[in-house]
């Protein structure tokens, strides 16, 4: 097996134009269920929001100016091929395309380099990047723009196993009620299960990186992700929490394995500005 | 706009007889001038009228927008410039109500206190849409900093805003669009 040498200036030119992409571009698969929302909204004010939503969406993306004002921290899944040799340091590449992309695009500087201290680093960056091997030679990179209306509404449990599935459910339908109007509904509620306490909330995070049109390969998941769907559609929020259908555009699930005394449960919600792209290097 | 029915337009600054005829729920097209303020700015200005500073622009019958916005295009006042969540301010929102502060636009819940503060100084919460930067950002026609630049996004700026659509959450007798909307829809919906 031959190693690839990876020059990571194409990692941080790719990083710079995703970033560009994310503000301005609503993935299709958000959009796709935004309007199926708005299919299913009887109410005149949901529907008006729904609305103003997709020609916010056309807006920004003919004039190339973010969706929403919070262009988000960068959350980066890097995933590399163990064939592959990198020249240069990947993980300041990705700093590098956030901090060019970020200033090319006037978007939004919203990361502050202390969390006490609170002084903005000016360029957005870092980036929160997980790095995962994989076999062969790609490098895949998956980038989500996440803003923090949302960030600030998700929540994470250690449940007991007692609890079972009925206590995760209880525990996903608190949040998304609590996090109601303050997150921007309707929203993507993005789920981890097990593994340990560190693990569940970055399983809850990759869940939101998933694209809706995809369930859990799990069939027993895959249907609990379809009656949470059902449920949080009938708490009531509806679009920006004025009364509707339409609380959530999708619900993903991801589980690890777990220890014999615990039941981690994370659930981190993301508005319907739900900007994922990944690629494939 | 994708906006239909009766809709009231509503000059800002106001006074508290106006702000007593909105009403939870009503549509509200906006003109005139808004001040941006969010976390740190709140900060800055409640210190100052602590210390018995004059304040940087008259708080009384003011509309404060919970917003910090991306960085304008050559041409364009302002980049996107969608509303922040709200709750964060409640800190500061009784001590500006009861200094005259009139409208706020955000988005999310507020808390007891602001609620009651504004029921007692007749003041009116508005939501924005959340996540409709782009679009709220055409009917901004003018924006230049007034103070603390130093902030950045969060630096108190003066708005002209022209038919900027907002809704009324929170009237000044205390009834809330987001208790109100979803009970109506699950009224409706209790199958």
């Amino acid at each position: 097996m031959s190693v690839r040498e990876f020059d990571v200036s194409v990692l941080r030119d790719t990083v710079e134009e995703m970033c560009g992409r994310l503000a301005c571009q609503l993935p299709g698969d958000i959009r796709r269920a935004v309007e199926q929302t708005l299919e299913r909204e009887d109410g005149l004010t949901a529907r008006e929001v729904l609305e103003d939503l997709l020609l916010n969406y056309d807006i920004a993306a003919k004039d190339h100016i973010p969706i929403c004002q919070d262009t988000g921290m960068i959350v980066a899944f890097l995933d590399v091929g163990l064939d592959v040799h990198f020249t240069g340091d990947p993980y300041e590449a990705i700093h590098e395309g956030v901090r060019r992309g970020y200033s090319k695009h006037l978007l939004r500087m919203s990361v502050v380099k202390d969390p006490l201290r609170r002084v903005n680093t000016g360029d957005n960056t870092p980036a929160m990047v997980t790095t995962r091997l994989i076999p062969g030679d790609r490098v895949a990179v998956t980038l989500l723009a996440k803003g923090f209306g949302s960030e600030n509404m998700s929540r994470l449990a250690m449940l007991v196993p007692a609890d079972g599935e009925e206590g995760v459910r209880r525990f996903v339908i608190d949040t998304v009620a609590h996090a109601g109007p303050n997150a921007c509904p309707p929203f993507v509620v993005g789920i981890g299960i097990g593994g340990t306490f560190d693990q569940v909330a970055l399983a809850a995070k990759r869940a939101l990186a998933r694209p809706l049109t995809e369930s859990n390969p799990d069939a027993y998941y895959a249907e609990m992700e379809r009656s949470l769907f059902e449920e949080i559609n009938r708490l009531g929020v509806g679009p920006q929490g004025f009364g509707g259908r339409g609380t959530a555009l999708g619900v993903a699930i991801e589980v690890l394995p777990t220890h014999i005394a615990g039941l981690p449960v994370a659930v981190n919600i993301n508005c319907h500005v739900a900007r994922h792209y990944r690629e494939v290097l | 706009m994708a906006r239909q029915g009766k809709t009231i337009r509503l000059e800002a600054p106001f006074s508290e007889e106006k702000a007593r005829e909105l009403k939870s729920g009503d549509r509200v097209l906006l003109r005139g001038t808004v001040y941006t303020l969010r976390d740190a700015g709140h900060k800055r200005l409640v210190e100052l009228l602590k210390r018995g500073e004059e304040p940087p622009f008259p708080i009384k019958d003011a509309v404060l927008y919970y917003v910090g916005p991306s960085p304008a295009k050559a041409g364009r006042p302002l980049g996107s410039a969608g509303p922040t969540t709200s709750y964060r301010m409640d800190p500061y929102t009784p001590y500006l109500i009861q200094r005259g502060l009139r409208g706020m636009i955000g988005k999310g819940r507020r808390g007891v206190d602001v609620i009651d503060s504004m029921k007692q100084h007749g003041a009116v919460y508005f939501a924005a849409i959340g996540g409709a930067g782009a679009l709220i950002s055409e009917t901004i026609r003018a924006a230049e900093i007034v103070a603390w630049e130093d902030l950045g996004t969060e630096a108190l700026r003066r708005l002209t805003v022209v038919d900027m659509p907002v809704t009324v959450v929170v009237d000044t007798e205390g009834r809330n669009l987001y208790e109100e909307g979803p009970a109506a829809w699950l009224s409706e919906h209790h199958d």
